[in-house]
This record gives C-alpha cells, structure tokens and sequence, in this order.
C-alpha cells in the first residue's frame, strides 16, 4: 500500500451516480474514485445498491444521472463506443455466468477471438496463460458443469483478465460458494491485489477485506454513509450504523471486528 | 381375401413409397422455412424492442389460432391466386405449412432462450461483445441445444399435418393410398400401408433428432452431480 503514491491519478471516477427503478431510488448521488493499484470494498446491506453500483461502472445498468470516468475519458459520454470501455472493466459475478457450453478454456478465449479478433492460436496461449495464473490450466478441458464452485469462480476471473482490464470490478465473488471453497477465490483476488491489479470488490468477507483493502466504502440505502481505511472503519468508523453492521457480518462470518 | 390383400399390398407399395418421398420432401422443407424464420422470431421476440416484438407475437397468433386446413385453402386458393402467384401445390403445402411451423418453432426456440437466463449474456456484454455477437455465439448455441426435444416434436406432429395438403392434391402418401382405394374398392389394406409408412417415418426421425441430441450434449451438462 505505501508503494502508491498519494498524488497518483485516479483510473477510474464515479460522479453522483443516481439510479432509480420506477419510484424506487437504489443509488442516490455515489461518488468515489480509484487509483492505480488500489483495491476499494465494498460493503454495505442487501438491497443497498452495491451490484447495481458495479453495474452502472460498465453500464451494464444505465444510470440515471452522473457520470463515468475510465482514465481520461467520459464513458457516460461514449455509449456507442461502450464496448472499448467494457473490455478495459473486467467483471466478476456472483453466479459465475460462465457459458455453458464451452469448456475452460473456450470460456476464457471466445472473447479474445469475437471481441479482440486475436487469432486461434495466440488466444489458446493466453487463455492457458491465464488459466495457469488461476491454477486451472489442468481442468482447461473441463466443461463449466464439471467444476466445482471455486474453480468455475476462478475460470470466470481468467476469462475476465484475459482481456487485459485496467481495474476489475468483483460483484460478491464468493457468495454463492461453498464455505471450504471460498478460500481458493480469495487467494486469487488477493494475488491479484498484490500484483498492482486495480480493484472494486463487493463483498461480505469482512477478513478479506481488512487484509486486501486500501479503502472499504461502507453504503446503505443508495448512499455512502462511511468510508476510510479498514483500520478506521473496523475500530472507529464514523456513525454508529457503521460499527453495528461490521459487527453483524463479522459475527456471521465467524470473526469479530476486533481482533487483529 | 388375406392373399388378394397381401397381393395389392405388394403392387401398391412402390407407388406408395414414392409418395412419402413428396412427403419426406414436404415436411423437410417445412421444417426448414420453420427453423429459417423461428429463430431469428424468437431472437426478435425476446430482444427486439416493443414493435418487433408486437409484430412477432401477431404472426404467431394468426398462424398458430387458424386450423392448418384454413390455412391452406386462405393461401393456395386465396392469396396465392389473388396476387396470382402460380405455385405448384407441392410448393404451396411447403409455404404454408413452414410459414405455420414458424410460429410454432419461435414459441419452441423462445422457451430456451429464456430458459438461459440473463446472467451468461451480461457477462459476455461485461467482456465487450457485441449483443449480436452474444447472441450468435453464448445464447443460440445453447438454446438450440435444449430446444433438440421440444424440436423433435413439432417433426412428429408435421409429418402428420402433412397428410392434410391431401385436400389440395399434394401427391403425398395420403393422396395415393386414396386413389388406390377407391379404384379398388379396398381401402383397408391400403390405408393399413400408408399408416405403417407414417409410423416408421415418425419413428425414423425421432429416433435421429434423438441420436443428434446425445451427439451435441455438453459434457457434464444436466447430470446430478
């Protein structure tokens, strides 16, 4: 973390990104933003606009209103142009989203081949490459129904970082697996994090979080309520609601907010 | 009486056979126009925008609310005379009969596609793909697949429909075991012939599509584990 340099420019901007269903307000007014080789989580109850947040990063959700801000240029202002900007997020789902009926490996480089238009043999390499740095180059001809849980979560992470994003957004990664599974993903976000990856996690792993997070942003109910250091947030967060829900999910997850 | 039956099964059955080729002919090219329009219908149904989709569901509600036999005389005698359109019966019976199974097939196509959910598109979107792209390649893919039983269905079901272009002289193996028993004043045994033809045809092909289903399965892909 202190290899960062405190006036490094921010990679990636969100600007009062406010997002309504019908009369319903799931994100109202969210800014923040990320520099190069920083990993921010987030965390916050269900239903408090975390995934829709992600979402409208790589407007996958339209927002309603804010903007966008990938490096120097405006991508709220770019939507034709959309899919040069996706392909610079990576994303993480919850469920995976692996396709079906592709192997590992085609998983990893239909990509390459539809969207970066490499050819066959230059994206087998990198889809290996990147199954490797997963730990999954032997399961490469494996189909998503013959993985487990973890090892589709770190296919889908391949897959995503085979397209050489600049900031990699993670939408609960570990939330639909197996508690004995939940490690071997981390172990990949946390590799990642060390080798200088920009990050956005959502996530409830509250030891993850204090061990991988330069900054955790605490949001509820479409707002950013608090938002500091782990060691700020974990020990002396700002409001009241802050200290109770850490409390709650690190009860939950079997670790209190308080030891070290 | 069984040995003249046997005799005029024996004399009647080439002439028989040639007409389940017009048949087979029949239902492949109306299985084809089917699939030819089903699919980009049910693409259209499930991700075009309100109009095309409107469109879609018009179609569909006209040729699956009219009995094919309607169907066919609104086309062949009406509408195909009418912008005098001088189309064999042979042709017609594909036209009408694939324009209907297209209707059919879309519904068909559409279940599996939604059946997929939207979780695998949103990543291919998220990797920069264009929805085109997606569709063609993550979603289509997959939903034909599923679509392989429900598929083999509407096959079944054509190939007896297609016995009714009968009514405006298609020469498919109805037709001929008509002609055959009312010159002969024997219409069981001939029926009796055109009835096994319809089994084993339905047979054949339900067994293929079934053989085809096994051959394109994912690995892995619906076992309990």
């Amino acid at each position: 973390m202190s290899k960062l340099s405190k006036n490094a420019k921010a990679i990636l901007r969100v600007e009062n990104i406010c997002k309504c269903y019908n009369t319903n307000e799931i994100l109202r007014g969210i800014s923040f933003e990320i520099k190069k080789g920083e990993t921010k989580v987030i965390i916050g109850p269900s239903g408090s606009g975390k995934s829709t947040l992600l979402r409208c990063i790589n407007q996958l959700t339209i927002p309603d209103k804010g903007s966008i801000w990938l490096e120097d240029e405006e991508v709220t202002q770019h939507m034709k142009d959309i899919n040069r900007f996706r392909q610079k997020i990576g994303m993480v789902f919850q469920d995976f989203n692996l396709f079906d009926h592709l192997n590992a490996l085609r998983n990893v480089e239909i990509a390459l081949i539809k969207v970066k238009k490499m050819d066959k043999k230059e994206a087998q390499e990198k889809a290996i490459e990147e199954l490797r740095r997963v730990g999954l180059e032997k399961q490469a001809h494996l189909y998503p129904a013959q993985l487990s849980g973890g090892q589709k979560q770190r296919v889908s992470i391949a897959r995503a970082l085979a397209m050489d994003p600049i900031v990699m957004l993670f939408d609960e990664p570990t939330s639909a697996l197996d508690p004995e599974l939940i490690g071997e993903v981390l172990e990949v976000i946390k590799n990642l994090a060390m080798g200088g990856m920009t990050m956005i996690v959502v996530t409830h792993e509250m030891g993850f979080a204090r061990s991988v997070a330069n900054e955790i942003i605490f949001i509820e109910e479409g707002k950013i309520i608090d938002q500091g250091t782990p060691h700020k947030l974990f020990t002396n967060p700002d409001h009241e609601r802050t200290r109770k829900f850490i409390c709650k999910i690190a009860e939950l997850y079997g670790e209190t907010a308080n030891n070290k | 009486m069984m040995r003249e039956n046997i005799m005029l099964i024996y004399q009647t059955y080439p002439y028989l056979i040639n007409g389940s080729i017009i048949t087979i002919g029949l239902v492949c090219g109306a299985l084809g126009l089917g699939f030819a329009l089903g699919v980009p219908m049910a693409v259209g149904q499930v991700y075009g925008n309100k109009f095309i989709s409107g469109v879609i569901s018009l179609y569909v509600w006209f040729f699956r609310g009219l009995p094919v036999l309607v169907l066919l005389f609104l086309f062949y005698f009406g509408l195909f005379t009418l912008i005098q359109l001088n189309l064999s019966a042979f042709t017609s019976a594909i036209l009408v009969l694939g324009l209907r199974s297209a209707a059919y097939q879309s519904q068909i196509f559409r279940g599996s596609i939604k059946s997929i959910g939207e979780g695998q598109m949103l990543a291919a979107l998220s990797l920069g793909m264009k929805k085109y792209t997606a569709i063609f390649n993550i979603i289509l893919p997959q939903a034909l697949r599923i679509s392989i039983p429900g598929w083999s269905n509407e096959y079944a079901i054509l190939l007896k429909d297609s016995a009714i272009t009968y009514a405006i002289g298609v020469m498919e193996i109805l037709t001929r075991a008509n002609f055959v028993a009312t010159r002969t004043y024997q219409p069981m045994p001939v029926y009796f012939l055109a009835g096994i033809i319809f089994i084993i045809l339905t047979y054949g092909g339900v067994k293929l599509l079934n053989i085809l289903e096994n051959k394109v399965k994912t690995p892995g892909y619906g076992e309990e584990r």
